[in-house]
């Protein structure tokens, strides 16, 4: 209580709320409220069909396929990479933690003309790869190849504070009680990841399923083959089907605010089993 | 004493090796990420220069140099510019709100600035064609007054300022929770105005935090495909941004040309990086008041008391409260 009228000597309040209430409304809240508007002008039946259509389905598994994939290889690269930078001392070691962020300062656009460029049939990579059978550019496999590299930071960037707040004591009573190394890492080490890791893994799958720019070059954009869901909707609306456009875009809404609501979650599970430990 | 003194070193060792991995294990890890690094963050930023000046740096310069670029590269600087101070403003203005003052809804509040994280770019631009485009709700009244939103822009900008809505609110909120409100309330209380105590106070304390927000902010705004696309309509010269002329020269297999453009691009995401690596630095030593005194020559005599208490309340009111995202579920 004595906090809280402690606060309120300072001024502004209103003014400063007002203006952000005002500004969320007519940027995010009334543009958003639009197109849940919009989706209402369809009957369930319409809405049903533009959403199960098979193009659709196929859209979508690609979409959140494609993002489980890279999320789980960005959880397993991610791991290793943030325990490799904590852990071990090498040289370029600095060099390599700061271009971890990259991804995050990268234009997506520019992104995908140079991963299409890298693993196309011609390209550095890919070239090797089509020698020994293995197609990436215009395959699923490239669209997870650019969602791998769009949610490469997160899982790094959520393990490593953590790492490095990790105390030597457990891990050495560990050790001196006769644990081997991996069991400490597996008893001791990893619970404590554990968190971190399920967060960043699902921040990464969350920016890979709405992802576009980087994904349009590599995939090809072949309906039921290589198109996402991003695609869908903006095919749609080229085709002024501004109301399949809306269906689409709800169902990936939804799915992606489901999404927001589980890492919330997890955050603060995570900032629990932080705090204890 | 020598048999303990052998003992004991050979505990150490022990331990030592109990507590990190094999050697060879250890180079097993480094060259394992070292490969994904090389291949997913160091060779696509050689694969950009090397395709940017395949045609030799004549071919560089005139795709640089074309009307079409040049005009692309106003067009995002114009956006920036507007998108950027407006998004700073909202996040100065929020932070304030958010972590100066406790009021029914916050969890919310903060959740709804979350909000455009979670959105897919591509819908952040179909929600503003379904306003104001031709078919939208406002758009037959915009077309009588002759005002163009869509694929024009206006609405380029909107996008823009969609999808970079929360970052520096994102930055501050947290930062300015875990400094604490104690020295803006002393200046207040000792007469100042709340511009002043903003302005002399609030200001030096979140700088680095703000300069944070505001470089990743800018990398997005200037960035940004898959919202401004939507939107845009292409139109050559009128409105193209770098990255949507980027595509419009790869999509007519002018891939040098393309590349070329993207060098840009490139070189502004790099700048962003050694931007956002100093400024991070700098932040993090905002964070701990007390250290950073105790560091400075000028304040070398010990510190008082009540800095003291300050600094070890400011710090732990940052470790309870944590993230906002976490707060809001709490």
């Amino acid at each position: 209580m004595a906090r809280s009228r402690a606060k309120n000597v300072l001024p502004g309040f209103g003014l400063t709320l007002g203006f952000t209430l005002l500004y969320l409304s007519l940027i995010v809240l009334i543009p958003l409220a639009a197109l849940l508007l919009k989706s209402t002008s369809l009957t369930w039946g319409q809405f049903w069909g533009v959403v199960s259509n098979p193009r659709v389905l196929a859209a979508y598994r690609l979409s959140f396929g494609a993002a489980l994939g890279a999320a789980l290889v960005n959880a397993l690269f991610g791991l290793l990479l943030a325990w490799v930078l904590v852990r071990y001392s090498f040289p370029g070691r600095r060099l390599i933690d700061a271009l971890v962020d990259l991804p995050f300062a990268l234009p997506t656009a520019v992104a995908g003309i140079t991963l299409t460029a890298l693993f196309a049939k011609t390209g550095w990579l890919g070239a090797p790869l089509h020698a020994l059978g293995i197609d990436v550019a215009y395959t699923p496999l490239g669209v997870m190849i650019a969602l791998t590299f769009i949610g490469l930071p997160f899982v790094v960037r959520t393990v490593q504070p953590v790492l490095e707040d990790l105390a030597a004591e457990r891990e050495e009573a560990a050790a001196m009680l006769g644990a081997s190394r991996w069991q400490t890492l597996r008893g001791i080490v990893l619970p404590e990841l554990a968190p971190a890791l399920v967060t960043g893994f699902a921040l990464a799958f969350a920016r890979a399923t709405g992802e576009y720019g980087s994904i349009v070059f590599i995939s090809g954009n072949m309906p039921m083959k290589t198109e996402i869901a991003p695609l869908v909707i903006i095919t749609k609306l080229e085709q002024y089907d501004y109301a399949g456009a809306t269906a689409v875009a709800v169902v990936m809404l939804a799915i992606s605010f489901t999404l927001l609501l589980v890492i919330n979650l997890l955050q603060g599970w995570s900032g629990r089993r932080h705090g204890e430990a | 004493m020598h048999v303990v003194n052998i003992s004991r070193q050979s505990a150490s060792r022990q331990l030592r090796q109990a507590t990190t991995e094999p050697a060879a294990v250890r180079w097993l890890l480094v060259a394992v990420a070292l490969a994904f690094v090389g291949v997913f963050l160091v060779l696509p930023l050689v694969a950009v220069a090397a395709q940017a000046l395949k045609a030799g740096l004549g071919a560089f310069g005139a795709a640089i140099l074309d009307p079409d670029t040049l005009a692309a590269v106003r067009l995002t600087l114009l956006t920036a510019a507007i998108a950027v101070p407006l998004n700073v403003v909202f996040g100065v203005a929020a932070a304030w709100a958010i972590a100066r003052f406790e009021f029914t809804g916050r969890s919310l509040l903060i959740t709804l600035i979350d909000l455009p994280f979670a959105v897919s770019p591509v819908i952040a631009g179909l929600i503003y064609v379904l306003l104001f485009g031709m078919q939208g709700w406002l758009g037959p009244w915009l077309a009588d007054h002759d005002v163009a939103i869509i694929f024009a822009v206006p609405g380029i900008v909107l996008a823009t300022i969609f999808v970079t809505f929360p970052f520096v609110a994102r930055e501050l909120i947290p930062l300015m929770r875990a400094q604490g409100p104690e020295e803006e309330q002393a200046s207040v209380v000792l007469g100042a105005s709340g511009w002043q105590t903003f302005r002399y106070v609030t200001l030096p304390n979140v700088k680095w935090g703000l300069l944070y927000g505001v470089i990743i902010l800018n990398a997005r705004a200037m960035g940004e495909f898959g919202a401004v696309s939507v939107v845009s309509g292409h139109i050559r010269g009128l409105t193209n941004t770098i990255p949507l002329h980027v595509e419009i020269l790869y999509n007519e297999y002018q891939t040098t040309a393309a590349f070329a453009v993207a060098s840009i691009l490139t070189l502004l995401g790099l700048v962003t990086l050694v931007a956002k690596t100093i400024a991070d630095r700098k932040r993090a030593q905002s964070l701990v008041p007390l250290a950073a005194l105790a560091e400075d020559p000028a304040h070398s005599a010990p510190p008082h008391l009540d800095l003291a208490g300050h600094a070890l309340q400011a710090r732990s009111a940052g470790a309870a409260l944590g993230t906002p995202a976490q707060e809001a579920w709490a």
